[in-house]
């Protein structure tokens, strides 16, 4: 009867509040996790409050291949597709395509979500995107285990880590032959970049390209910390771990066959859920340091609208209804999609759901962007060439001094005659 | 009716031809023109683009760079054509490695399989078909199952034959793995087709062979072999083509970035697609374009290929 209702009261305010001015609007949702169900939900909400309909389009998992497939929609100036969802390292590639938020968007509610997401969003002035959630590298623990073998809290550099995960592994292989300690993304895409960037800054080795677009990545500290991290492949981590990307890794975890990951803040209710085994045996801790600072990767995903789009004005109103308090607290809550806006971290019912966005809230506001500002539309290049590097070391065919080496000479090569 | 011509009226023979002639460009201009517009232009804007620098977003805005994506060097000695690239000749190395050791596997395994299927047995029917299910397959889907097969933690292969090793990890190990790929999905073709050139042959010559006290062994390489050569070749150059322009395989199972370090097709498509350098890209594909080409008219000069 309830449902009949809802259906009538719908109905009637389609009819009422649209006319002709009902549209529909395409929107590009990412399906890693719960992303896609979170994603639909959302959308239609806002769908039934406007009279709007929206249309769901799957985005392939890999970041990679969704840029792809959206600079080929872009080029061919398409209208098919009006709400995009970007990573936080693709403004700068795309701004062009994308509409002006600025002045469209009420300034109170821009200034709402953290200053430095906004200004990743900006390009030459030009608010190209509205900030959906944020990321940051985090490193998920199991605690029953920690606990099991007699540690007492969560590793604090990476070789405190390497030895508590050798010494888990060892242990539970008595039992479990499929366990293993450390699982992360080490497959040669852009995960492996983001991964690697936590490594290289933790050991001080700098962010690959200096914020002036210097070629910085051919240094001692950058070497060590990728042989460090090739010292964890066949000891703490699968051989296998060089072809997981994130999914991968969390069925891992998630199957109680890890000790400890390397993951975003979204594994986190994905392991709290009913059909996890992991479920209250999670703890999540900021990533190691290698001797110089704990570092984890600047990630997360805005909502940019097409300016190829025929229906822009009602495609502006739901980037804002989505980027907006209320739609971010229902993700943050059901998801642990990390808010933009600052507001939510003081959130009683997110803390709730939660724990460690209050504890870690630090980890969020500083942590490591991407090159990409200083490498402009040379980004994805840079990218693929730092992870071909860092999986060469994985792999065992290079050493890091060479590596980094061999690098630094790639990336003045694509440098050319400049970012 | 030839039999019927008086061979004294050779102007108006001529008429007839020349008629005919002029009506066959009639009738084969559809083609062409067809030809032209789905095959030529995209050709031509290609070969087009490989002398610009542009940007797949704005092709638009180009600049005119001659021969600069094949092969540039930049007052500092930075070489920035993609002739230059290591990785570039790593994909080429790969690629030919690929298709010479799967096309040689194919045709090898094919030619067995062949000559069973073509000996009459109970069931062959059934056999005949049911070999067909690899190359029936969507090369994705059994991209995909091969990769789980080959996972280290639960694949059948990584984990059970293997005992925890990733192949695909590493691109020279993994090369190896595509290769046993290729040749699982594809040699059932190649045995068709092989099959196809052995049911031509006369029973009757086999028979007269037997008469003379010939060998089983002797008649294939003196008999099967020499007059299986035309159906052969007309295989290998197809399989060879498909061989060099592998590109699903790769990227399935090996994702985009590796995918370009172990064919040629997957180098072009990061530089066009991932980076987005529609230049460079082009200037890839051309190159990729010229190579099989080359190979083609070694192929089919030296062995003679007839496709009548």
């Amino acid at each position: 009867m309830k449902k009949v209702i809802a259906l009538v009261s719908l109905s009637a305010a389609i009819a009422f509040s649209s006319n002709a001015s009902a549209v529909t609007v395409t929107l590009a949702c990412g399906a890693v996790g719960q992303e896609l169900e979170l994603c639909k939900a959302g959308a239609a909400r806002w769908a039934k409050k406007t009279g709007n309909e929206v249309k769901i389009f799957e985005s392939p998992n890999l970041t990679n291949d969704r840029l792809g497939l959206y600079q080929q929609q872009l080029a061919a100036k398409s209208s098919d597709i009006d709400v995009y969802q970007l990573d936080v390292v693709w403004p700068g590639l795309l701004a062009q395509h994308f509409v002006d938020l600025k002045g469209k968007v009420p300034a109170a509610e821009v200034n709402a979500h953290f200053k430095g997401i906004i200004d990743a969003n900006t390009v030459n002035g030009k608010l190209v995107a509205m900030p959906w959630f944020t990321d940051a590298g985090l490193l998920y623990y199991r605690t029953d285990l920690l606990k099991k073998y007699g540690f007492k809290s969560a590793p604090k550099t990476w070789t405190e880590m390497a030895l508590m995960a050798k010494k888990i592994q060892t242990g539970e292989q008595k039992t479990n032959k499929a366990f293993t300690g450390f699982v992360w993304q080490g497959k040669n895409y852009e995960g492996l970049t983001c991964d690697a960037l936590e490594w290289v800054v933790s050991f001080g080795g700098g962010t690959i390209v200096d914020a002036t677009g210097k070629v910085t990545i051919n240094n001692a500290q950058a070497a060590k910390a990728l042989d460090t991290a090739a010292s964890w492949i066949k000891t703490i981590s699968p051989a296998g771990v060089t072809t997981y990307a994130e999914e991968e890794a969390r069925g891992i975890f998630q199957s109680g066959n890890a000790a400890f990951m390397r993951n975003w803040p979204y594994a986190w209710a994905l392991g709290q859920g009913d059909d996890s085994k992991v479920k209250g045996k999670i703890g999540v801790a900021p990533l190691p340091s290698g001797g110089s600072r704990n570092a984890a990767t600047l990630g997360g995903w805005q909502l940019g609208v097409s300016q190829y789009s025929k229906n822009q004005a009602a495609a502006i109103d739901l980037v804002r209804y989505l980027a907006g308090p209320a739609e971010q607290k229902i993700r943050a809550i059901e998801g642990a999609y990390n808010p933009t806006i600052q507001s939510l971290y003081k959130d009683k019912d997110v803390l709730a759901k939660n724990p460690f966005f209050g504890s870690l809230y630090s980890v969020f506001t500083s942590a490591v962007a991407r090159p990409s500002g200083p490498t402009k539309s040379k980004y994805n290049q840079v990218s693929q060439a730092f992870s071909t590097a860092v999986s060469d070391v994985l792999n065992g065919k290079m050493k890091g001094q060479a590596a980094v080496a061999k690098l630094a000479g790639d990336l003045n090569r694509i440098k050319g005659r400049g970012w | 009716m030839t039999v019927n011509t008086p061979p004294a009226r050779p102007t108006k023979t001529r008429g007839i031809e020349a008629a005919r002639a002029q009506q066959a460009i009639w009738l084969l201009l559809p083609t062409l023109i067809a030809i032209a517009l789905v095959a030529g232009y995209p050709l031509y804007r290609t070969i087009y683009f490989s002398l610009f620098e542009a940007n797949l977003t704005t092709p638009d805005q180009r600049t005119f760079i001659g021969m600069g994506n094949f092969w540039f060097t930049t007052e500092d000695g930075v070489a920035l054509g993609f002739l230059q690239d290591p990785k570039w000749w790593g994909a080429v190395k790969n690629t030919l490695l690929f298709t010479v050791v799967s096309v040689t596997l194919e045709t090898i395994f094919g030619m067995i399989i062949a000559l069973v299927v073509n000996s009459t047995f109970k069931g062959r029917g059934i056999l005949r078909t049911a070999m067909l299910v690899p190359w029936a397959i969507p090369t994705v889907v059994s991209a995909q199952m091969w990769s789980y097969l080959y996972n280290d933690t639960f694949g059948l292969i990584g984990r059970g034959l293997l005992g925890g090793q990733a192949l695909l990890a590493n691109t020279d190990s993994a090369i190896w793995a595509l290769i046993a790929v290729d040749v699982w999905k594809t040699t059932s073709f190649m045995a068709l087709l092989i099959l196809a050139g052995l049911q031509s042959l006369p029973s009757d010559m086999y028979e007269a062979a037997d008469m003379d006290g010939a060998s089983k062994w002797t008649q294939f390489w003196r008999l099967t072999l020499p007059l299986l050569r035309p159906a052969l070749l007309v295989a290998l150059v197809f399989r060879s083509l498909d061989a060099l322009r592998v590109f699903d395989i790769m990227s399935v199972m090996l994702g985009n970035v590796n995918a370009a370090a172990t064919s040629m097709t997957g180098y072009a498509r990061q530089a066009l697609i991932d980076n987005s350098l529609l230049g460079y890209g082009s200037a890839v594909s051309v190159a990729i374009f010229v190579i099989i080409m080359v190979i083609v008219v070694i192929y089919v000069t030296a062995f003679r290929v007839k496709f009548d």
